[in-house]
């Protein structure tokens, strides 16, 4: 009996172990390159334990920039990202809000026609509708510009959705308890819905963070100029390069700061996020 | 004066629903006004037009003599406690109370004296800081009955806030819901389905079904007089026994002077009835009955039994334990006061 609950306790954490071994691997990998010279990777026996250029190679990593490959420093590509994803999470939040606001607790015409079509969107994402878009923001002359970079990104249907479905299940009670009260409707949602959402909008806000942190595309067309570069496309020109010799080691290293922001967002709002997933009090 | 006039309210819903039909009903100044009646029978919807939730189709709403079918919630100085409470999650208690009064544009130390208030009267004083979800069934209650009292309104709105709590609990509540509505005189209009607490909670008590009045007046007259089937076995548990008796009359069942109408309805309580024996001189009513089932609560003893045998069955209660066994045969008789007779169609009580 005893040895069998060992046993049934020890394959789960195998299997978790295996688990963690797969995905935790590559990315340690990644930091060791981070960490030696160029020359060392490149003949092919790189050891798997750190190596002495961490200090070096970060440091021209973020303030320097690659000698061929990107010209930028990293750090203004990190600032670039972080810009872009800030705006386009909080962005998308405000506007989701709003309309989800809008489409639950008002009764105007057109509105479940609103409603379809804010969902029709679900089926349009960037990628799909790439040539009009990018026509648009070029004729706006935003091209080169955070706004360019982030505008057509914020328009979200999956964080309405959320909200809808979030807001659909405050009871309708405490609407009209706040009607009672003399409370407005613009002060209904401040002062009761935006608290009760709390939890809800921080997991929006991690996962949109991270969705606007790996842009890719996007960013890729809209932006001409280096010092416009976001982290992503940074990584990416630094690994292609057909007349020089890629730094593999500076390339790893751009690979590990990339990854940190969305963890560090993920660690911060942790609790929340989790809480906004499964919490059903109301 | 903070008497609330309702004047041939009606409402229809979007589909066509008739929820409420043409309903006048006077609640005098600091009346207790219970609305009661099976579910989908529309006292909530009445009441809920009393409070500005629910546009009024036809007729006329009016709070101390003032029509306020155009008013918002906000304007007709009412106050609501919910069924589910409603009380804002994330705020404190306090603010829970206080929101309504700031809302309203109340100074500070005169929203702090008003919450102090009514927290002393409904003993939540210790729980001002707690937020509601670290409240018991019975506080939250409480705090939605501060949440009434602190604006001061002129007329109390209750939308069955009892029906959440348990069985024990709801009766503690009612009596001090009782007491605090008496204490603060304020006009008090309550729903629910529970005739047990329209009963005992009501000074003025309407009867509602599919959408109608069917009787109002104060709990004791309606119990004593129904004015129709469907109040007489609403009112009173166990509900009134009705039974249909044919033109000829019925067999088991002998009335001194039925009314000479033909068909009718007998309605007789289950707690009129006397067992009497072969010998006793005669009654205004005597039934012959075989015992099918017995229900002993202690008090009292509910004999339930099929009139002349295998006839229509009835309950009748007697005090106290009785130990009698299935199938015995029994005679109930009753006063000639006890007996309420209606029209076997409408339902209708037969004059007297």
């Amino acid at each position: 009996m005893v040895q069998r609950r060992s046993l049934l306790d020890f394959l789960p954490h195998l299997v978790l172990l295996l688990g963690i071994f797969v995905l935790a691997f590559p990315v340690y990998v990644a930091f060791v390159a981070s960490t030696w010279d160029a020359a060392t990777i490149a003949n092919g026996h790189m050891p798997l334990r750190p190596g002495p250029y961490f200090f070096e190679n970060y440091y021209k990593l973020l303030f320097v920039g690659t000698s061929g490959s990107t010209r930028e420093p990293v750090g203004g590509m990190m600032l670039n990202s972080l810009i872009m994803a800030v705006t386009i999470a909080v962005g998308k939040i405000a506007i989701s809000l709003i309309s989800a606001f809008a489409v639950v607790y008002f009764r105007f015409p057109f509105r479940m026609a609103a409603f379809w079509t804010i969902f029709v969107t679900l089926m349009l994402p960037v990628e799909v509708r790439i040539y009009p878009t990018y026509k648009i923001v070029a004729d706006l002359h935003l091209l080169d510009t955070y706004a360019g970079l982030t505008i057509p990104l914020i328009a979200s249907a999956t964080a309405t959705l959320l909200f809808r479905q979030f807001f659909m299940t405050v009871p309708d009670e405490l609407v009209e308890a706040s009607r009672i009260d003399g409370a407005g409707p613009m002060q209904f949602f401040f002062d009761t819905l935006l608290p009760l959402s709390i939890t809800s909008i921080a997991a929006m806000f991690v996962i949109q963070f991270i969705y606007g942190w790996n842009q890719y595309l996007w960013p890729l067309l809209i932006t001409t100029t280096d010092n416009m570069q976001t982290i992503v496309i940074g990584i990416k020109k630094m690994i292609v390069t057909q007349d020089a010799l890629t730094e593999w080691q500076l390339a790893m290293a751009t690979a590990i700061l990339a990854m940190l922001p969305p963890v560090l967002v993920v660690i911060v709002m942790q609790k929340l996020f989790v809480k906004g997933l499964v919490e059903t009090e109301k | 004066m903070n008497n609330v006039q309702l004047r041939k309210v009606g409402k229809v819903y979007a589909g066509g629903f008739e929820a409420v039909r043409q309903i006048s009903i006077d609640i005098p100044d600091g009346a207790f006004c219970v609305l009661v009646g099976p579910s989908g029978c529309g006292k909530s919807t009445l009441l809920r037009m009393v409070a500005g939730l629910e546009t009024i189709t036809s007729g006329e709403v009016a709070i101390g003599d003032k029509v306020v079918n155009a008013l918002d919630p906000s304007e007709r100085d009412i106050a609501m406690v919910f069924q589910n409470y409603a009380l804002y999650p994330h705020m404190s208690v306090y603010d829970n109370m206080a929101y309504g009064l700031r809302n309203r544009g109340t100074p500070k130390p005169e929203i702090e004296t008003r919450v102090q208030e009514a927290a002393r009267i409904l003993e939540i004083g210790h729980l001002l800081d707690r937020k509601p979800r670290a409240l018991s069934g019975g506080q939250r209650q409480r705090v939605a009955m501060g949440r009434a009292i602190v604006r001061k309104p002129r007329v109390f709105l209750f939308d069955e806030p009892l029906s959440n709590l348990d069985a024990k609990l709801r009766i503690q509540m009612r009596v001090e819901i009782k007491k605090l509505q008496r204490a603060l005189g304020i006009t008090s209009i309550y729903v629910t389905h529970d005739q047990l607490e329209a009963m005992t909670l009501a000074d003025m008590l309407v009867v509602m079904n599919k959408g109608k009045v069917e009787q109002m007046g104060p709990p004791l007259a309606l119990y004593e007089k129904p004015q129709t089937t469907f109040v007489a076995g609403f009112i009173g548990a166990p509900p009134m026994n009705l039974v249909e008796v044919p033109a000829g009359g019925m067999a088991g069942l002998t009335l001194a002077h039925p009314p000479q109408v033909g068909r009718f309805i007998l309605g007789i309580r289950p707690e009129h009835f006397q067992l009497s024996s072969e010998d006793a001189g005669p009654s205004a009513l005597v039934v012959e009955l075989t015992l099918t089932a017995v229900e002993a609560v202690g008090s009292e003893t509910f004999l339930y039994g099929a009139i002349g045998g295998a006839g229509r069955e009835i309950i009748v209660r007697v005090p106290g334990k009785a130990d009698i066994a299935i199938g015995t045969k029994l005679r109930a008789v009753a006063d000639a006061h006890d007996l309420h007779f209606f029209h076997a169609e409408t339902g209708d009580r037969l004059p007297d």
